[in-house]
């Protein structure tokens, strides 16, 4: 990737404007001038990643962006301004299972051009890893805010099999990446493990604890757009992913504080949970 | 070891940007109100939005007869923004009613 000077101010830019966004959205007189700042900076990073960039691309692939772009813009700004009060937590949701699956997609697309470099190999399956986790459990939230999903459901010993299966799962990316393999067969194979381990990991967690959770996946997803970041080198994407990351880490206790419930609780607490209530 | 060693002189840019940015998220969520809570994650969920930059990226850079790079990018990029879009809206939404609520 060419350095480009005008680009790279941008992305300091953008980078100032999301430190200082979140930081006022902690404070209750500016926390809505605070989110306007990191949208500013956002869009500025997006088109200025568009219009500087070195390269031929065809007209065709410009306008493809574009159309994904405007797209999502309605569809997004249209779903946000529509919904209820109430409705917001599990809109935070999908909207965040969203970037994982952004997350997740460079990297299923991204392999094939970096089989033989281990470095990078690496930093597209921990970000395709915990993209897919992201997704797939923000999507679960999701269903459970809205009712769709009423009751957790608990297979037994789900702890235990959760924690293999995710143990596995970690075991696979590290021989993928050390096997220096270029299968397609894996890399797909890893994904949808991934995506499975999401469901199996929200599915057993009550509906009240949905906001923890949901700050967790939130916070992974951050982490998910920081490996992407650091693939290309990419330092707007590194610092955001990184921020959103440890704040939304700190929030994630922050909020277990609030409820006075511990975040092991919330997550492996199910059992309590279940003696609590018969 | 030697491997580590050049791991961390080759990317020591990074490495501190990383170190530096945990820190600073770290700092600036302490002593949040609880009523914040939502709309921030709702903030900081935007801002993670940043991830369609790579997508962007993808896009940019893949072949124009890579009919896979190039439909999957398209979803990456749709995405990516209904992320970024929804994420900013909903949390101004937030923060406008609970304006109104003081």
């Amino acid at each position: 990737m060419e350095y480009i000077f005008s680009l790279e101010l941008i992305y300091l830019i953008a980078s100032v404007t999301f430190i200082l966004g979140l930081k006022m959205l902690g404070h209750p007189e500016t926390a809505r001038k605070g989110n306007l700042i990191a949208a500013f900076g956002m869009t500025l990073a997006i088109f200025g990643t568009i219009f500087l960039y070195q390269g031929k691309v065809q007209p065709l692939i410009y306008s493809l962006i574009g159309a994904a772009i405007l797209i999502g813009t309605i569809i997004g700004w249209g779903i946000a301004k529509k919904v209820g009060m109430t409705k917001m937590p599990e809109l935070v949701s999908l909207f965040n299972g969203m970037g994982g699956a952004s997350a997740a997609i460079i990297g299923l697309i991204e392999f094939s051009h970096y089989v033989g470099d281990q470095l990078s190999i690496a930093t597209i399956i921990a970000g395709l890893i915990i993209g897919s986790i992201s997704f797939s459990g923000s999507m679960i939230a999701w269903a459970k805010l809205n009712g769709t999903l009423k009751k957790p459901i608990r297979f037994p010993s789900y702890n235990i099999v959760n924690n293999i299966i995710l143990i596995v799962i970690l075991a696979f990316g590290v021989y993928i990446t050390m096997s220096g393999s270029d299968s397609q067969l894996y890399l797909y194979l890893i994904f949808f493990a991934a995506l499975a381990y999401g469901v199996l990991f929200v599915m057993p967690i009550g509906g009240a604890d949905m906001p923890v959770v949901i700050s967790l996946l939130n916070s992974f997803t951050g982490l998910a757009a920081a490996f992407a970041g650091f693939l290309y080198g990419n330092m707007v994407m590194l610092t955001g992913g990184i921020l959103v990351g440890s704040a939304g880490t700190i929030l994630t206790f922050a909020m277990c504080d609030a409820m006075n419930r511990p975040l092991a609780s919330v997550i492996f607490g199910a059992f309590g949970e279940g003696t609590a209530g018969s | 070891m030697d491997v580590l060693i050049e791991f961390i002189s080759n990317h020591l840019q990074m490495i501190y940007i990383v170190i530096l940015m945990i820190f600073v998220g770290v700092e600036v969520i302490g002593h949040v109100p609880a009523v914040l809570h939502t709309p921030l994650m709702s903030g900081a969920n935007a801002i993670h939005g940043v991830v369609i930059i790579g997508a962007i990226l993808v896009m940019l850079s893949a072949s124009p007869d890579d009919i896979l790079a190039l439909s999957l990018g398209f979803v990456a990029v749709l995405l990516g923004t209904l992320n970024v879009v929804g994420g900013f809206v909903v949390t101004d939404r937030m923060l406008e009613m609970f304006k109104k609520k003081k």
